[in-house]
């Protein structure tokens, strides 16, 4: 199968120009952009942004996400977990289990995925190509949304302030959570998917090319 | 195809990129190392009972800032007890003290007020008071009822001593000059069970006022004494009445210097009793009576001339075998001294024993007697005094001095509502030798004598009467028509009357003639020789 890269061309990322003979630090002669066979030093840039993301992960776990003040009750500092074996006890087990898998799961999925596409790529692994591939899509979809935690902490700080009967503030864990997010997004862009087929790609000679 | 653009660029970004997890793990370290640091000493206090705790949620509180959490709560081995693990924050490492204590403050009513209300609504919490100990525990037990005093409350303890509690409780509020000045914290009965040891917090600044001469005493309630000298009611304020409480003062204000933390006082019964003044030891006196003790009381007074010298302490009865005969023993606590300096003097000079002295002064006439103090309500007490004569101890006194010489034998002597009724009897008897009979007999014949002279009186009126009377009327018919006849006489158109006036009139005129010859005879007095001139006009 011919590749861009056995060719000795690149394609640029932004204007997807293709040019030949590139060398490093070679700049895009249409937009500019900088071109650069594969993305640089990628491995190393997602290696450090998922190393921090799983730093990150264990205070957003354990510090408190919100701090919620309402009238009969004491003040309260609610964890993500606490938060889901609330919900659970007191019988919403349905959201019970949408905050477990989308405040929870979801993260440690994306930083588990990010650890196994990057040990992959960088033992130059030809294993199950397909399926890593759709896991990092799957990946990049769902990052996003992960900031919906974020989001509804915010949005209830920022509402609720009824002195004196209900005040919510967000707690240091939603910071750390945010940076997990983040983090775990900047590590899926900065990864490149093609440093996977690199390695395995000769075998998948697909008949119609 | 074109050559792309050529840039030389330093390559930094990649060694930048690893800034990014070496700062989360400065921030993740140093989130640890601070809730590590945060984190105080970890304790489990044991309860009775787990009612209103939470794990996770519980706090404890001291002065109602938080300083630890419930994490756990678990039942002990042999299940009588819970055990509850709690957080202490760092700051609070000083409640892991030995004598720290720990209790759980829940809504509670009781008669001297409501207390932890805010737990309805806002739940239960652990209430603590750090301890001064140096020792350091990991286990507490935990405390069913809140403590009164917690340490940082200034003040004193000090230690009272009672016969019984009345109804006296922990929480009873003490009283100075009617003012609450502390409580009741603790009370516990002797190991002889002889008594009670009462342990009271007096608050600064009022534990000044408690001083080494200062007296307690039992305010609860109505103080209500029906004695000889009448009745009294007396109480300290509407919530004593309920709930009991203590009170103290110093005799004359003299408190004399602060007394120390758990000096020991005597807890009387009544201010009275407390204020009494230093009657120094009690002496024992023993008394004999041949009579009815009815009105007597053990606490009713005996006296000496209406000086109060002491109470009864017990009354009993004795059979005599001997005479066949019952004797009430009265037993009388006296305070010698309280017959005054120089007696006192006397008595710590003298030579002789106590009992020969009363026998000095029992030769003298020296003896007890019943009186009756009220006669509303019966009471009475046992007077003291030198009767006139000497008062001989029986036999028996003696043998009984003789043989029980801890207490002194008085004489006793009838009482005087007993002599009363001796003297009655007496005039009884006197009354009896009268001949009443005799009397009878004199009397009647007096009486015949007396009626035959009415009856003669009545014949001498009816006499009267008889003939009397009719000539009485005919001379009172004269006598009236004599007057008829003055009246007659007298009335205004009488002839008398008629003539006497015109006779009257005839006189003016004479006397007016005269006048005129009188004045005549003034201005011409030679008419009287010569006559009237007749041209004189």
């Amino acid at each position: 199968m011919k590749t861009a890269a056995r060719l000795g061309m690149v394609l640029c990322g932004h204007c997807a120009a293709l040019w030949k003979d590139v060398q490093a630090h070679d700049r895009c002669g249409r937009c500019g952009a900088r071109l650069h066979p594969r993305k640089p030093d990628s491995l190393s840039r997602t290696w450090a942004l998922v190393i921090a993301a799983c730093i990150m992960y264990l205070p957003a776990n354990l510090l408190p996400v919100m701090i919620t003040a309402s009238f009969p009750r004491e003040e309260q500092q609610d964890t993500i977990m606490s938060g889901i074996i609330y919900f659970w006890t007191s019988g919403s087990w349905v959201l019970a289990v949408i905050v477990f898998i989308a405040s929870f799961l979801v993260p440690l999925f994306k930083l588990a995925v990010m650890i196994l596409l990057l040990v992959t790529a960088w033992r130059h692994s030809s294993w199950r190509l397909l399926e890593r591939t759709r896991l990092y899509r799957i990946v990049e979809l769902i990052g996003r949304w992960s900031m919906l935690d974020v989001f509804v902490v915010s949005l209830l700080a920022g509402l609720v302030q009824i002195q004196g009967f209900a005040t919510v503030h967000a707690g240091p864990g939603i910071v750390a959570f945010a940076a997990v997010v983040v983090l775990t997004m900047f590590a899926s862009m900065s990864f490149d998917p093609r440093l996977m087929w690199d390695t395995g790609a000769p075998e998948q000679e697909k008949p119609d090319e | 195809m074109a050559v792309p653009e050529r840039v030389r660029q330093r390559d930094w970004i990649p060694s930048l990129i690893w800034l990014i997890p070496i700062l989360a793990a400065i921030i993740g370290i140093s989130l640890a190392v601070n809730t590590l640091i945060q984190r105080g000493p970890g304790i489990t206090i044991v309860f009775s009972t787990a009612e209103g705790l939470e794990a996770g949620k519980t706090k404890v509180k001291y002065k109602e800032v938080d300083i630890g959490t419930v994490q756990s709560i678990t039942l002990s081995e042999d299940r009588s007890q819970v055990l509850v693990s709690v957080q202490l924050k760092k700051e609070a490492r000083s409640f892991t003290a030995a004598d720290s204590r720990f209790w759980v403050v829940r809504p509670r009513i009781a008669g001297s007020g409501i207390s932890g209300l805010s737990t309805l609504l806002f739940g239960s919490y652990i209430g603590a008071d750090a301890g001064v100990s140096t020792d350091k525990a990991d286990t507490f037990t935990g405390l069913e009822v809140p403590p009164i005093v917690t340490r940082d409350s200034s003040g004193k303890q000090y230690v009272l001593r009672a016969t019984d509690i009345g109804s006296l409780d922990i929480g009873s509020p003490v009283y100075y000059r009617r003012i609450r000045v502390g409580q009741v914290t603790a009370f516990d009965l002797d190991e002889d069970g002889k008594g009670i040891t009462l342990r009271i917090f007096v608050n600064a600044p009022y534990d000044k006022f408690v001083g080494i001469n200062t007296r307690f005493w039992d305010a609860s309630g109505f103080d209500m004494e029906v004695n000889a000298s009448g009745f009294t009611l007396k109480a300290e304020s509407l919530s004593t009445v309920v709930l009991g409480g203590l009170s103290f003062a110093s005799p004359d204000d003299r408190s004399g210097p602060p007394a120390n933390e758990n000096t020991a006082f005597f807890l009387a019964e009544s201010q009275a009793r407390a204020l009494e003044e230093d009657d120094g030891e009690p002496q024992m006196i023993l008394l004999n009576f041949k009579q009815s003790v009815r009105g007597l009381a053990p606490g009713a007074e005996a006296s000496f001339r209406g000086l109060v010298l002491g109470q009864v302490k017990s009354i009993g009865i004795e059979y005599d075998r001997k005479r066949k005969e019952f004797s009430m023993p009265v037993l009388v606590e006296v305070y010698p001294n309280r017959l005054g300096r120089k007696f006192a003097e006397d008595r710590k000079q003298s030579k002789y024993s106590p009992q020969e002295r009363l026998n000095l002064m029992i030769k003298r006439g020296l003896s007890a007697q019943l009186r009756t103090g009220n006669f509303l309500t019966g009471q009475t007490y046992i007077a003291f005094d030198f009767h006139s004569g000497p008062v001989s101890i029986d036999k028996d006194a003696r043998d009984m001095a003789s043989a029980d010489s801890s207490f002194l034998h008085l004489p006793t002597i009838p009482s005087s509502t007993d002599q009363l009724q001796m003297q009655v009897s007496e005039i009884a008897l006197k009354l009896s030798k009268v001949p009443f009979d005799e009397i009878g007999r004199d009397l009647q014949q007096s009486l015949d004598v007396l009626k035959q002279t009415l009856e003669s009186t009545g014949q001498l009126a009816e006499k009267l009467n008889d003939d009397v009377a009719p000539e009485m009327m005919a001379a009172m018919k004269d006598v009236r028509s004599t007057v008829n006849a003055v009246e007659h006489t007298l009335s205004v158109d009488a002839p008398l009357q008629q003539d006497l006036r015109e006779t009257l009139q005839e006189l003016a005129r004479a006397a007016a003639s005269l006048r005129i010859l009188t004045d005549y005879f003034e201005r011409h007095p030679e008419s009287v020789i010569r006559g009237k001139r007749g041209n004189d006009r």
